[in-house]
């Protein structure tokens, strides 16, 4: 269970990012949180990671309370970040350093078979494409097999159709341990697609603003109604947790330039 | 046409029959186009001398420095000076790098140093390194002290501020997948920072092993009795020009073979 306890965050140059977020997550649960920019995202994954401490509240796993990395929580980024001077195999079993050799190489070529890539072991990080290199920071991240694995917006750099395809993907590789996943998107279709529950924030301080739950049978079909539906009501919320309603007359060009 | 049959079917798609040869044909050709011009030149030169149109005193023909190369080689004359010249080299090196790998390391992984120390460093950088000669004579004597100590000068600066560069310039992304997967200082220093920074560190190297060249001429010219660049001064001094070139083309040789071995 990952539990966030009136979280808050204010950086050291003044910058209001997160306050008070407070919900759970159980095991298992795919939950994506989405958001302008902003809204303190980016800045909620950073402190479940580690890489980042909360100043206020506190982001708990399994009643451990998260200061620092942890083995338990892996993460995806939205670029690959790997390692230029490690061949692929290297790159995955980079964090398997304690393992002894065997049991590594064994986790490294099954892990490279599950993302597709049994053929490029060898290759380095700079002959992929940005669809394989993104599947080798996916395997590098599960194999040590984390209870919590985060993603911020780990597909927002490819194409429409790898992004597809890598959805799918992730779907197929979370049914192996069933971890957690927290994803951070501003992809509508990619929060729906995966989640369990849409979680939307609202900016300046980032805060939560409402949850939709998706339920809808995997595998999700991106063309039928339901779908349809629950994008709607993303997109809704999304659109009243900016109060457009409140400064439209203010900010609309078109009002403004009235009588000009 | 048999060859091409016998090989292995995946490396010879889409090439042509006997492409092979051509391949390597052109791999050799394309360097030695490079080649024509200073091998022209000195041939027209040769032969002009031969023929004469000149008498080639100042400007030697390449046989004449061949010759001159030949008979220092045979005297054992340039070995020694090559010992000279190489053993001051290296040990300027050797200490530049020591200490320009030393004190860059400090000054890009601790910012308190680096505020304490990169000033200091940034404004003796701004000295010309030979205007150190007349103290470093004073201080150390007319003999190696001095001169490895320039050259060691020389060579500080350039690593300095390649180490400290290229371990500021290190990736924030790439240390936080460090971070990720726990690891502590040492460990990150190996297994991130290092290989982060290796490929600057080896340019900063060259940098200044090339220097360290440039300096040692400019020591063995304030009074030596031996190396590459007492030859220098003295085909100068008694009017022996193709013993100057000669030097100049070991100088030249020397220079890339050790830039090659880094």
């Amino acid at each position: 269970m990952l539990v966030f306890d009136h979280v808050g965050k204010t950086y050291p140059n003044g910058v209001h990012a997160l306050e008070n977020f407070s919900a759970r997550v159980k095991p298992g649960e795919i939950v994506a949180i989405i958001g302008g920019s902003g809204c303190g995202k980016s800045t909620l994954l950073r402190a479940i990671s580690g890489l980042d401490r909360a100043t206020t509240g506190s982001v708990t796993l399994d009643t451990i309370s998260i200061t620092a990395p942890n083995e338990k929580v892996g993460i995806i980024f939205q670029e690959p970040r790997l390692l230029p001077w490690l061949s692929v195999a290297d790159n995955i079993g980079f964090g398997l350093g304690h393992l002894p050799s065997a049991e590594r190489q064994r986790r490294i070529t099954r892990a490279l078979s599950r993302v597709g890539l049994s053929d490029k072991a060898s290759a380095w990080p700079r002959e992929l494409s940005g669809g394989q290199a993104q599947r080798v920071a996916i395997a590098r991240a599960l194999v040590p097999s984390p209870e919590v694995l985060l993603l911020d917006e780990p597909f927002s750099a490819l194409d429409a159709f790898t992004r597809a395809d890598l959805q799918d993907h992730l779907l197929d590789l979370w049914a192996d341990t069933k971890p957690t996943l927290v994803l951070v998107t501003h992809d509508v279709d990619e929060a729906v697609v995966l989640a369990d529950r849409v979680v939307v924030m609202r900016p300046r301080p980032g805060r939560l603003f409402e949850e939709v739950k998706v339920d809808l049978t995997r595998p999700r079909d991106r063309a039928s109604p339901a779908f349809e539906a629950v994008k709607h009501q993303v997109l809704a919320s999304l659109d009243r947790s900016l109060d457009r309603g409140l400064r439209r007359p203010v900010d609309d060009f078109l009002t403004a330039g009235e009588g000009i | 046409m048999a060859m091409t049959l016998d090989t292995p079917a995946p490396e010879v798609i889409g090439e042509e029959p006997g492409s092979r040869p051509a391949e390597r044909l052109r791999r050799i050709a394309r360097p030695a186009i490079g080649l024509l011009l200073p091998l022209g030149l000195a041939l027209a030169w040769e032969l002009a001398v031969r023929s004469g149109y000149s008498n080639g005193r100042l400007v030697p023909p390449p046989s004449r420095i061949w010759q001159t190369l030949v008979e220092l080689a045979a005297s054992g004359e340039l070995s020694r000076h090559i010992v000279a010249t190489l053993s001051r080299v290296s040990a300027g090196f050797g200490l530049g790098v020591l200490a320009g790998t030393l004190f860059g390391a400090i000054c890009g992984y601790w910012t308190l140093a680096r505020r304490l120390l990169d000033p200091t460093l940034q404004a003796l950088r701004a000295i010309p390194s030979i205007a150190w000669v007349p103290l470093f004579i004073l201080w150390l004597g007319i003999f190696e002290t001095s001169k490895v100590a320039l050259i060691a000068v020389g060579v500080f600066f350039p690593i300095y501020l390649g180490v400290t560069g290229a371990i500021l310039s290190v990736d924030r992304k790439i240390v936080e997948v460090g971070r990720i997967f726990r690891l502590n200082g040492f460990a990150m220093i190996r297994r991130i920072l290092l290989p982060a920074v290796l490929p600057a560190y080896v340019i900063s190297l060259r940098s200044g092993l090339g220097l360290g060249w440039m300096f040692v001429v400019a020591a063995e010219f304030m009074g030596a009795s031996e190396g590459l660049g007492y030859l220098l001064t003295d085909g100068q001094q008694l009017g022996k020009p193709a013993q100057i070139v000669a030097a100049i083309i070991v100088f030249a040789i020397l220079g890339k073979v050790t830039d090659w071995l880094i």
